[in-house]
């Protein structure tokens, strides 16, 4: 047991300091503030189920939708060294195909199934319009995706024909809310879900080797027989999929789709995510970990702000103040002088003992 | 032939940091002469031009323009004092007309008189028999044509002192001839050029005299007829003539008979080079030898697919397959290790142990992952084995010395057990320890039946390490030399071609 305690490898997290930071000092604040916002109540919802209500219930709750389109982000990012910025739209257009064959008959958990995977089936076809953009014709992942992002939310909209239709059905309720029986919200439960797939995935598959390798040298990944080409357009089907998981949960939690408001800016919110998370936004290196930790850290801000009264108006403004503590502090540059100030401090350490002994 | 003396340097030295890249180095350039600027790579050509452009500042010496000593600190400085460069690569804006772009950058006063620009950008064009017209596109001409608008550029500027640093190495045939003709008439307007390239013939076609460095040192000035072409290898390889006997190898090279591991026919790839045939046997070790810039890169990149190949039959073991990228050459039991280590080699940024398991981990699979513990086990083997000095096999890569790295590289496909092994230029810039180390291994690994090609540009290593060498000059395969014909001086002669 000793000595498999030993081997564990501290220096392979250093990555998550930021993001567990953050969050950290989100949790100090709070505690300060008013420590009654960590408390975790149950109530009987309107269903006459026992929940788990509290602040942290929503905040983990409410950033479903973010941590997940967050993992995908980062692949995205480590493989290509840019971002997509057309997530919001693509999982605007996922949802909207969920809705519209919903609609189209009685909503039984058959039909729930054949649904997400409609929807599953158009977000990767339309990631690999993106992915072939990137891969293919080499265009700037921000300046490739900026296609989607700006006729996406249309596209959304042609698919239900213009309305804001609503599917309602206890289905539907069950898995943007709460299952009967089940006091943990769901979609909580399905990013763990998406969490252990995606560890899956990497336990048993080479992706993530692969995956940091064509983002740090492309030209040395070739030449050891990876084609980085399919690399980049994996990592933008796996974001395809996680976009359409996303839409699903987010059509569910209100019964009906605003093609328009539907996860809006959350492509900047998801890039934030992995930046938090320690991630280089170049490419390389990455933590999925960090980037669900930043999503968490994002949406904790946001729920203390509305904790705290502040009007929802001012809400980003606020946001934005602490985003530019949090991004300065992780910069390059704060980390080479607090890793100066750090050796200086050690190196006078045994100084210091040296004058008490005397 | 004129005689005034142009541009003198004098005892230029410049170094960097652990590097002495210039010591002592003399260059005179005359008026009206093409002085050719020859060394192999690290010999000191770019940074002594870089020190005449004012790109570096030089640490000792002077440098005079026509008898008046000049300080040159700048870009700026050396175009002011006379000195022009056109590069290998374009630096003009492909989407401006040519005239623009010979003009660009100069404009004095706000008001620019462009129709007057226009007029006399055609004059020049016209004296210098430069077909472009001054409206056109630049992008819209040929390289090579590109090019001689930026000489206009310069020489319009009253350039004295012109530099043309590899002009030639994207031109074809036609297109050099052109140039050439050009450089002649400038070189009868009393302008000075000074000529880098890496092509030999090109050299002898079209220069006066030739400046040799080497090690960054001045080996000598020459004048071109009183310097055989063998004789300048040897002066830029750093060996002189000797008789033919210096070296005599016993080896039996008709032991190589069978079948040969790998084959190819009439091989070609987008890279430039001929198509050329090529065989290896199992346990031999050859080698491609010729300048830089000669083909032997290219050569054995075509062979692992790592340019687009065009054409050519491949055999591996009589069996004939299709090798047309890395990964299908890894299938067929081929190893490459990249002469630029730096941007083909390593994975900067990962560990020591993910960069020696990424070949073998490419080779069994996407589905089928190294467990942690084949990994260690695999990567622990080796850092032994090839005695790699890293702290731990979690080390990223970048943190180990250039040495350590190659090791790394060359473990990355030692794991793989490839029946024919690559290695361009894998003992270039490290230490003399490391080299030997590596030199025994190949010829270990050949007497345990891998076959090996080994690319190095010391003569002396691939004498010492190959029995066949194949020598290339020009991007074509111009000679085989094996058994006794092994000597520096045949392998010399045979660079430089037959004029002797």
């Amino acid at each position: 047991m000793k000595a498999h305690a030993s081997k564990f490898k501290w220096s392979k997290y250093t990555q998550l300091l930021v993001p567990l930071m953050s969050i950290l000092l989100i949790v100090i604040f709070n505690l300060l503030r008013d420590p009654s916002f960590f408390s975790i109540g149950t109530s009987t919802n309107n269903l006459g189920n026992p929940v788990l209500t509290g602040n942290l219930v929503s905040i983990l709750n409410g950033a479903s939708e973010l941590a997940i389109i967050a993992m995908g982000m980062t692949l995205v990012t480590a493989a290509c060294g840019g971002q997509d910025i057309s997530v919001g739209a693509l999982a605007t257009i996922a949802g909207s195909v969920f809705v519209r064959i919903l609609r189209s008959g009685q909503i039984t958990i058959g039909s729930i199934l054949v649904g997400f995977l409609c929807c599953c089936v158009a977000a990767m076809l339309f990631g690999a319009f993106n992915g072939t953009l990137v891969s293919v014709f080499r265009i700037q992942p921000m300046i490739a995706t900026l296609v989607l992002f700006t006729c996406g939310r249309s596209i959304a909209y042609w698919i239900n024909g213009g309305a804001t239709p609503t599917i309602s059905s206890p289905l539907i309720t069950a898995i943007g809310s709460f299952i009967p029986g089940c006091p943990v919200p769901t979609p909580i439960i399905i990013v763990a879900v998406m969490a252990l797939i995606l560890g899956l995935v990497f336990r048993f598959t080479t992706l993530g080797l692969y995956t940091q390798t064509v983002g740090i040298n492309q030209r040395a990944a070739r030449l050891n027989g990876i084609n980085p080409m399919f690399i980049k357009l994996v990592s933008f089907l796996v974001l395809g999929l996680c976009c359409a998981v996303a839409g699903c949960i987010s059509v569910s939690r209100l019964s009906l789709i605003n093609h328009e408001t539907m996860l809006l800016e959350i492509e900047m919110d998801a890039i934030l995510a992995v930046a938090i998370g320690g991630n280089a936004l170049g490419g390389g290196k990455f933590k999925v970990t960090g980037s669900v930790l930043g999503a968490y850290a994002i949406q904790a801000l946001t729920t203390t702000l509305y904790a705290m009264k502040v009007p929802s108006t001012d809400v980003k403004a606020y946001k934005a103040i602490v985003i530019i503590l949090i991004v300065v502090i992780s910069s390059p540059v704060v980390k080479k002088a607090t890793n100066r100030l750090w050796t200086k401090i050690r190196a006078r350490i045994p100084a210091k003992k040296e004058v008490v002994a005397q | 032939m004129q005689d005034k003396i142009l541009l003198s340097m004098q005892g230029i030295g410049k170094s960097f940091p652990g590097v002495r890249a210039l010591h002592n180095v003399d260059f005179t350039l005359r008026a009206g002469e093409i002085h050719a600027l020859m060394g192999e790579n690290g010999a000191g050509k770019s940074t002594l031009i870089k020190v005449l452009t004012g790109v570096y500042t030089k640490d000792a010496g002077s440098i005079s323009i026509e008898g008046k000593e000049i300080t040159i600190r700048s870009p700026q400085d050396a175009q002011k004092a006379g000195i022009s460069t056109v590069y290998q690569e374009i630096t003009l804006c492909p989407n401006l007309t040519v005239a623009e772009n010979m003009f660009i950058g100069r404009e004095k006063g706000v008001i620019v008189g462009w129709k007057k620009r226009y007029q006399r950008a055609g004059e020049i064009l016209h004296s210098l028999n430069i077909p472009a017209r001054p409206k056109q596109q630049l992008g819209s001409c040929s390289l090579a044509v590109q090019q001689m608008v930026a000489i206009a550029r310069a020489v319009d500027m009253d350039c004295k002192v012109l530099i043309l640093d590899e002009p030639t190495s994207s031109l074809d045939d036609k297109e050099v001839e052109m140039l050439f003709s050009l450089m002649r008439d400038l070189r009868s307007r009393g302008v000075g050029i000074i000529f880098v390239t890496h092509f030999l013939e090109q050299v002898y076609a079209v220069s006066d005299r030739i400046t040799v460095l080497r090690n960054g040192e001045l080996v000598g000035e020459y004048e071109v007829e009183h310097l055989p072409q063998v004789e300048l290898v040897a002066k830029m390889m750093g060996k002189e003539l000797q008789g033919l006997s210096d070296l005599k190898r016993d080896d039996n090279v008709d032991a190589f008979v069978g079948t040969p591991v790998y084959a190819a026919e009439r091989l070609a790839s987008t890279a430039g080079i001929a198509p050329f045939d090529f065989a290896i046997s199992k346990g031999e070790i050859n080698g491609f030898t010729g300048l830089l810039g000669s083909g032997r890169s290219e050569s054995v990149r075509a062979i692992f697919g790592a340019d687009r190949v065009g054409s050519g039959v491949v055999r591996m073991e009589g069996q004939r397959v299709k090798i047309g990228n890395p990964k299908q050459a890894m299938k067929h039991g081929i190893g490459y290790l990249p002469e630029d280590r730096k941007d083909d080699g390593i994975i900067a940024d990962l560990s020591v142990r993910e960069n020696i398991l990424l070949a073998l981990q490419v080779m069994k699979g996407f589905f089928h992952p190294l467990s942690n513990k084949e990994q260690e086990a695999f990567a622990d083997e080796y850092i032994k084995a090839l005695e790699i000095k890293t702290a731990s096999s979690d080390t990223p890569i970048k943190s180990l010395s250039g040495g350590n790295q190659q090791k790394v590289i060359l473990a990355r496909w030692l794991l793989t057990h490839p029946k024919y092994l690559i290695l361009d230029e894998p003992t270039r810039g490290i230490d003399v320890g490391t080299k030997t180390e590596i030199q025994r291994l190949v010829r270990k690994l050949a007497e345990e039946g891998m076959s090996v090609t080994f690319i190095s540009s010391e003569i002396e290593e691939m004498l010492r390490t190959c029995s066949r060498l194949i020598v290339m000059r020009d991007r074509r395969i111009v000679g085989e030399l094996r058994g006794t014909q092994l000597s520096q001086d045949n392998v010399m002669r045979t660079i430089a071609g037959g004029d002797e």
